[in-house]
């Protein structure tokens, strides 16, 4: 009989979540999937699993969970308070947790989405080749209280206990961006002004879009322009009717009509998505040429922290080489499947 | 930064959008033909396999592409685009083969279309013409979007260019039809819309439980016939598939 993680009491906003479905734009069904994808990839590394698998998003804050068997957990994304039958769990590490002990989730300290994830990964039923609920979208469910969420079966129950040094992209920054549909629309002054202001993250957010406020006149296009509705892509920076920049999220949707100023780069997504209300972001424009060198794939990313992963407990008998430790790159962790 | 020249103001243009993304647009304004141009654009990048080509869609009156900018080059997949679209009069352009033609039932009027006199006032005429003009025009899936499956159907005749309404309807429900801007939309989520709703269908454009939960594909074509309330009120009833009792056959 296969394990299950029971949802005790569900936070407010908890879906499962992975990489989102590609292919379904032509049908009006942007990918979805996880806000911050670095965090997926955190958790596939610290679990030394398939990129792929789906976990537990957390927006905000997590819950209370049990599982029926004796599993592997690992936690990534905002960091946020968590203990396993009242022991305090260390963030961004992988932990053993055993049937029928309650993991314990709080509110994030910094970000916004935190991430559950599980060895063998969460096992719901895919639908168009994903798990990921897409609720703007009308696919799946927000996870309830009561839920029992089957979990896939784990390769590499000997190993827990691991834990990766924190990225950290909760608090804003700049952002990096590249053109986008009508970025040549706006003036050469509008542009230097859009790259020489300060945004604060607003309160209005969702996985849909983030809402940026700033001190100053609207950016817009000039010529009130009557753009015909056209097809929008994750990170694209839209001006609304009244020069509200939102900046687009997985679960966006896939036209619309409303002038972009640019798009940001897939790396610095997750800064946008994790910024918190009051986080300042700044933009700056890329060439194409700079942005594909800066840009590392999610499995390339997987592979990169895969050889950062540290024992949580230091245990001599795995640090083979004390005095190097730190300089220790492209050891592999040995049990990869990847 | 620079901006992205776009040079001559001449169309086909093709333009970057971030990094994985490149947008072939065939007009600024939606006309048949860019619509024809749009669809029949993609169904040519998805005929050649470009090696790097990820995924395509189309909106109104452009092509889009998504490619692997790792994988692939964007000087690559843009010379293969612009290879495609060479030697090609693109404001004259056969429409993909395999499309489909639906025969959709829909009650117009009433309570199931509380816009209808209104609209057909803003059009320039009565009531009877208009469901006369609904129902004997056959409209296209422009694009479908802003809600999965959901298609914006046209373009009908020029005097149905009439404006959105200046407020929003609260809710319109699922498998409503809504007019403007010479466009349809058939609702495929209950929703606040700024179109005035003249009529409905039991038709589901997004049927999330099944395996092809998509019904139609843009190109597909939409002919409406015009049932009464009751018979409506019939269909939702009877009705398992998500159809809602319509039909199609492919377009020769």
């Amino acid at each position: 009989m296969s394990a299950a993680l029971i949802v005790r009491r569900a936070g407010p906003a908890m879906t499962v979540q992975d990489l989102g479905r590609s292919g379904q734009l032509v049908y009006g069904l942007a990918a979805g999937g996880a806000a911050d994808r670095v965090a997926l990839a955190e958790g596939a590394a610290l679990l030394g699993q398939a990129l792929g698998l789906a976990a537990i998003e957390m927006a905000g804050m997590g819950g209370e969970f049990e599982a029926t068997h004796d599993i592997r957990i690992a936690l990534t994304g905002a960091p946020m308070k968590a203990d396993l039958d009242g022991a305090a769990l260390v963030w961004n590490a992988s932990h053993l947790m055993s049937a029928g002990q309650r993991l314990t989730i709080g509110a994030a300290s910094s970000g916004n989405y935190g991430y559950l994830h599980v060895g063998g990964g969460i096992d719901t039923k895919p639908f168009l080749g994903s798990r990921a609920a897409h609720l703007t979208g009308g696919i799946g469910e927000r996870i309830q209280s009561g839920d029992h969420l089957p979990v896939g079966e784990d390769r590499h129950t000997e190993n827990t206990g691991n834990v990766l040094p924190p990225q950290d992209r909760f608090s804003g920054g700049t952002v990096t961006v590249l053109p986008s549909a009508h970025t040549a629309h706006f003036p050469d002054d509008v542009r230097a002004r859009f790259e020489a202001t300060t945004f604060q993250r607003t309160p209005r957010g969702n996985r849909q879009g983030a809402e940026l406020a700033f001190d100053g006149a609207p950016f817009s296009t000039g010529e009130q322009l009557t753009i015909l509705s056209e097809c929008m892509t994750v990170g694209d920076i839209q001006m609304t009717g009244d020069g509200q920049p939102f900046v687009l999220l997985p679960e966006c949707q896939t036209v619309g009509g409303y002038p972009r100023i640019g798009t940001v780069t897939p790396g610095d997504l997750p800064k946008v998505a994790q910024a918190t209300p009051g986080a300042p972001l700044r933009f700056t424009f890329v060439t194409h040429e700079e942005a594909v060198a800066a840009y590392r794939p999610l499995e390339n990313l997987r592979a990169d922290m895969a050889r950062l992963i540290q024992p949580l407990i230091r245990d001599p008998r795995r640090m083979h080489d004390l005095l190097s430790y730190q300089l220790i790159s492209g050891a592999i962790t040995g049990w990869d499947d990847i | 930064m620079p901006p992205q020249s776009n040079g001559s103001e001449n169309y086909p243009r093709l333009q970057t959008v971030g990094i994985d993304g490149l947008l072939i647009t065939f007009a600024d304004r939606l006309s048949d033909g860019a619509n024809r141009a749009a669809l029949a654009f993609r169904a040519m990048i998805e005929t050649a396999k470009i090696e790097g080509i990820k995924e395509t869609t189309t909106s109104l009156a452009s092509t889009f592409v998504l490619f692997d900018p790792v994988k692939s080059d964007l000087e690559h997949i843009r010379a293969a685009l612009l290879a495609l679209l060479e030697g090609t009069d693109w404001s004259d352009v056969p429409l993909p083969q395999g499309r489909r033609l639906w025969h959709v039932p829909a009650a117009f009027g009433g309570t199931r279309g509380p816009q209808l006199d209104e609209a057909a006032k803003l059009a320039g005429i009565d009531r009877d013409q208009a469901i006369e003009e609904m129902t004997t025009t056959r409209v296209r899936v422009l694009t479908i979007g802003f809600a999965p499956g959901q298609p914006y159907l046209g373009t009908l005749p020029a005097h149905w260019n009439i404006p959105r309404q200046s407020g929003l309807t609260k809710q319109v429900p699922n498998g409503a039809i809504a007019v403007a801007i010479r466009q349809l939309v058939l609702f495929t989520a209950s929703t606040p819309t700024g179109w005035r709703m003249i009529g409905q269908t039991a038709f589901r454009g997004f049927r999330p439980d099944q395996d092809a939960p998509f019904t139609l594909g843009v190109g597909d074509e939409i002919l409406f016939s015009s049932i009464s309330e009751d018979e409506l009120d019939h269909v939702e009833h009877t009705d398992q598939t998500g159809l809602g009792g319509a039909s199609f056959e492919v377009i020769p």
